[in-house]
């Protein structure tokens, strides 16, 4: 190793450490639950009311997730690689669960802040 | 291309095709789109050392269509595909700038590889907020990209001193 690549490392690590710090500050508790098929809005759920949601197209995709006590959680999927089912529950602002082979997003989102004013800040 | 060159470009292929199935097989600890171990990357890196960026790049495009074929599908094949330009173009570039040893290349390809895929990612399901994945990203590409680095280095040292792959 040469010396650069330390200060390579040292690098990424402070970046890392940036975003974490970044994130830290805006974290707080979502409000609502918004679900993106295909890239395209599909549905918005409410945080506060516990219910299981089951999302199927025509080609067979399936995805079935949970809400309860203010938590998001992907419960079923029909993907190969189930990575979503994995995935951490989310509850707080801009978390998501992303099932890539579906293409299916659950996006935690805060009532207050909404789309323009995620693109005007 | 003489024989030699193509019989060790072929092995390689063979070597990256089977640590790519073997990766599909190890589970993935932190659930996060776009993570991989990239073991396959140790046989690129070592191309790009002792055959070069065309071989690389070569070896890295032919792996990734048979691995799409055989374990995975034309999306996870897109992903793989941003993943790999990114990650070899800029291992290629560091390397011509010899600012770094094989470790920060490698380091470098695997940050490269894992951003290729979440920003594929998040053009196809069309969400922004993925972004918040790429800190968890550039780490895991750290620690694994280092693996890689100092593994590569030992192949290479030991390939050249049986034979040269390089005309």
């Amino acid at each position: 190793m040469k010396k650069n690549d330390i200060t390579l490392i040292a690098i990424i690590v402070v970046i890392v450490m940036i975003f974490f710090v970044f994130y830290a500050f805006q974290k707080e508790t979502g409000s609502t639950l918004v679900v993106t098929v295909d890239g395209e809005f599909y549905q918005e759920y409410s945080l506060h009311e516990n219910q299981t949601i089951t999302i199927e197209d025509e080609d067979g995709h399936k995805n079935v997730f949970e809400i309860k006590d203010g938590v998001a959680t992907m419960i079923e999927a029909s993907c190969p690689d189930k990575l979503c089912i994995s995935q951490r529950p989310i509850s707080f602002n801009h978390e998501t669960i992303v099932c890539l082979p579906n293409k299916v997003v659950l996006t935690v989102e805060n009532a207050k802040t909404s789309e323009v004013d995620m693109i005007s800040q | 291309m003489k024989t030699k060159h193509v019989a060790t470009f072929g092995m390689l292929i063979a070597l990256a095709f089977i640590l790519s199935y073997i990766e599909t097989m190890i589970p993935v600890m932190i659930p996060v789109p776009g993570i991989k171990l990239g073991l396959a990357n140790l046989v690129v890196l070592v191309a790009l050392y002792s055959m070069g960026f065309r071989e690389a790049f070569l070896l890295s495009m032919i792996r990734i269509v048979l691995v799409g074929f055989t374990f995975g599908s034309l999306s996870t094949m897109l992903f793989s595909f941003a993943g790999g330009i990114l990650s070899l173009t800029l291992m290629a570039v560091f390397q011509k700038s010899k600012l770094f040893s094989m470790t920060g290349i490698s380091i470098l390809g695997g940050l490269g590889h894992n951003i290729g895929q979440i920003l594929v990612a998040m053009l196809v399901v069309q969400n922004l907020n993925l972004v918040y994945y790429l800190p968890i990203l550039m780490i895991s590409g750290l620690i694994t990209g280092t693996v890689v680095g100092l593994v590569g280095a030992l192949i290479v040292r030991s390939l050249r001193k049986y034979q040269p792959l390089k005309e």
